[in-house]
């Protein structure tokens, strides 16, 4: 599979000189399978440079939505395939106790919020529980993970290899210690022995104190979350809007010093990688 | 890797926190957890006593009505939240891992997760005045 980070940023987008190299589109990475099957896991403003991608012979797109905050899920008006009907679409979204997928998307797509109702929008939608789907040659397992409200984290396996999807991902959450048990750990198991993962790793140490149970990570926080789930590459995501390019070089330029046992790669957008 | 489902770790963590004494079983009625406040009622602290299997609580935990009849297992409330997916009230009799005999009442409610999946239940429970 092909990997493509298009949107890393977290919270709110941000344009400007400051976050022109780690990007300052909210969530969104395309996946792009062995046969050409096209994921697309979240659809924040990082979405609209997907949609000027595709190949024109692309007849069927799969979007995954982690949950439905903002930065998740502004790119969806806007994504042209959406609102037409040469390309089959379907979005998938975890399910809820009280309301369907599609309603809720609907209280931000529809007016006063969003000019365009999303009745007019042309897909499906799909209510995800936690489960194992295939589509295309795409085995994708979706898990609750701690963030505030329903979150998922994806699984996503073609021909032996993981790459795994958790933008929005507390697992120190509560922890007296953290790391600690694995079975007592968020994520562990969706995470485990992945070949990449895609993590959370918004705060600083001194921002992480000030914002506990905001539903996020430190980048310390990450890369040891990567380590007890034995993952082989960590890519950081989900970057604060407040950090320049010039403080995130320092944040993993740190991380680098400190020595892991797991590569540790920055999110930017735009880079691409193979499983 | 096996792994608890966000709503059990949470509601670990959670209990971890709280003054209330918290017990907490999985969906096949396997004792997972109590926490701190729990440890004096139920006369061992849980890092001794660890995780219970189902048909093992019953033989440690010997339960009776308060006047010393024995309770159905169908009726105490952890059972009746786990196999009814109902909340469940009484007032009973408790053998504790010490020895001692307590009177306690018990509240438990089902741990009903996302997608309605029935994760377990959890009780908490505390000495009338």
């Amino acid at each position: 599979m092909r990997v493509t980070l298009w949107g890393t940023r977290g919270s709110v987008a941000r344009a400007g000189a400051g976050t022109v190299r780690y990007g300052g589109d909210t969530a969104c990475v395309e996946v792009v399978g062995s046969d050409g099957t096209v994921l697309i896991l979240d659809a924040g403003s990082g979405l609209l440079n997907v949609a000027s991608c595709l190949p024109p012979t692309t007849t069927r797109v799969d979007l995954l939505l982690t949950h439905l905050h903002m930065d998740h899920i502004q790119g969806l008006g806007f994504f042209r395939p959406l609102r037409s009907s040469e390309t089959e679409t379907h979005v998938w979204g975890p399910v809820s106790t009280t309301m369907g997928l599609a309603e809720r998307l609907a209280r931000y797509l529809s007016p006063p919020l969003f000019p365009v109702r999303l009745r007019e929008l042309a897909t499906e939608w799909h209510d995800l529980e936690p489960e194992t789907i295939q589509l295309g040659p795409f085995r994708i397992t979706s898990d609750l993970i701690c963030h505030p409200g329903p979150t998922f984290g994806y699984r996503v396996e073609e021909n032996g290899r993981a790459l795994v999807y958790m933008p929005d991902h507390e697992p120190a959450l509560g922890h007296q210690r953290f790391p600690s048990d694995r079975r007592w750990t968020s994520g562990c198991g969706l995470a485990s022995g992945a070949d990449v993962l895609i993590h959370d790793a918004q705060y600083t140490e001194e921002e992480y104190a000030e914002r506990v149970g905001w539903g996020h990570s430190t980048l310390g926080q990450a890369v040891a979350f990567a380590s007890q789930a034995e993952v082989g590459r960590l890519v950081t995501f989900h970057h604060d809007p407040q950090h320049t390019d010039e403080m995130l070089d320092h944040l993993h330029r740190q991380m680098a010093e400190t020595g892991t046992d797991v590569e540790v790669v920055a999110g930017t957008a735009g880079s691409t990688f193979e499983l | 890797m096996r792994q608890e489902p966000i709503e059990l770790i949470l509601l670990k963590q959670w209990s971890s926190y709280v003054a209330v004494p918290i017990w907490i079983t999985d969906v096949d009625g396997n004792l997972i957890y109590y926490n701190e406040p729990a440890e004096p009622i139920l006369g061992r602290r849980f890092d001794d006593a660890g995780e219970i299997p189902a048909d093992r609580i019953s033989q440690l935990f010997f339960t009776s009505d308060p006047d010393g009849q024995p309770v159905p297992n169908s009726e105490l409330p952890l059972v009746v939240a786990l196999t009814d997916h109902v909340p469940a009230h009484r007032l009973m009799r408790i053998e504790a891992l010490d020895g001692s005999i307590r009177l306690i009442e018990v509240t438990a409610i089902p741990i009903i997760g996302q997608a309605g999946r029935h994760l377990g239940a959890m009780a908490t429970f505390w000495e009338p005045q």
